[in-house]
């Protein structure tokens, strides 16, 4: 790693951020793009979570972790609070895999 | 009533503590991220400053990991930056969020993170702003303080996979989904989405998946839908 690299990736990302926040100033939103903007973030978040829960370098992550997301995702959707809800998943999996369940 | 005994100052306390909650959460993985790095040989100074100015915790995972393998910088840049790509979309949806002044834009879109976007999104329209900022502000502290600790305990750092938190990320976002989730059409879109990403996973480089995610949006109906985005937690009308 040398401070070219860390300086590009990090002028990237932050022209990447920056980019989509000037972008919205751009352009005055009909209600279908605010609309469209507002789901296609939703469309990102849950993509996110399905690959982040069921995958890991480009295949299954095995049964642990995507068990600790779907106790956390129901405690959540039975209205359990937030920081319960993160302690619940971690530990589904943390216990699955101190017994042997990777 | 009600708001007065929630709020401090013009924090939420409820806000404040799932936002510590976090930032706790994302610190374990900044102390796995500094470890990883000692042990790639990424000297202090470097590691630290490439989470204060990078902060984007799975390209700095993955630009390590591309150099420790061997891989030229470059590759590694464009591997980071292609799974930051992502980052343009959720600007622009949290481009309202993120207050109009230029420190309040120069300063906010360092912190367009995926936690921060769902975190202010589950939040009432009038408390988004603050949310954003706050879950930004922690978490960017939690991140570099991580990072510092595990660059210096190197080794001893445990793998935060025997912790579970590799599940407390994918919970947590989806936990904060849920709210926006209760629209018919957003309910439709998010299901494309999942399985266009996942169908993807296996072949596309780390990023890229997602993305395919958006293809998610070919579904959306013609007329708006209830919008679903209702508040989360308290019954405080605030």
């Amino acid at each position: 790693m040398t401070w070219t690299a860390v300086l590009a990736l990090a002028a990237g990302t932050y022209l990447l951020r920056l980019g989509g926040i000037l972008l919205r100033d751009r352009v005055t939103m009909p209600e279908r793009l605010d609309r469209l903007v507002d789901l296609g973030a939703t469309a990102l978040l849950v993509g996110l979570v399905a690959t982040a829960a069921l995958t890991e370098s480009g295949g299954f992550a095995g049964w642990a972790r995507p068990a600790g997301v779907l106790v956390g995702g129901l405690a959540a959707w039975r209205k359990v609070p937030f920081v319960l809800v993160v302690i619940l998943a971690a530990g589904t999996t943390a216990g699955l895999r101190f017994v042997g369940v990777e | 009533m009600c708001s007065v005994r929630r709020t401090i100052g013009a924090l939420d306390r409820g806000d404040l503590r799932d936002a510590l909650a976090l930032a706790a959460a994302i610190m374990v993985v900044g102390m796995s991220f500094g470890a990883l790095a000692a042990a790639a040989g990424v000297p202090f100074v470097l590691a630290v400053g490439m989470s204060v100015l990078v902060f984007a915790g799975g390209s700095q995972f993955l630009a390590v990991a591309v150099v420790a393998a061997g891989g030229a910088p470059v590759a590694a840049v464009v591997a980071g930056l292609l799974l930051n790509l992502r980052l343009l979309p959720f600007g622009l949806a949290v481009g309202n969020v993120v207050g109009t002044g230029l420190v309040a834009r120069v300063l906010g879109a360092h912190i367009v993170v995926d936690e921060v976007v769902a975190f202010s999104r589950a939040r009432p329209p009038e408390r988004a702003r603050s949310a954003y900022r706050l879950s930004g502000t922690l978490l960017f502290l939690g991140w570099n303080a991580g990072t510092v600790v595990g660059l210096v305990a190197g080794a001893a750092v445990p793998n935060p996979n025997a912790f579970g938190v590799d599940a407390a990320f994918p919970a947590a976002l989806l936990a904060l989904l849920l709210p926006a989730l209760r629209g018919a059409d957003a309910r439709r879109v998010g299901i494309v989405a999942a399985v266009l990403a996942l169908a993807a996973t296996p072949f596309l480089p780390p990023g890229l998946p997602v993305l395919v995610a958006l293809g998610g949006l070919l579904v959306v109906g013609r007329t708006p839908a209830s919008r679903g985005r209702s508040v989360t937690g308290s019954g405080c009308p605030s």
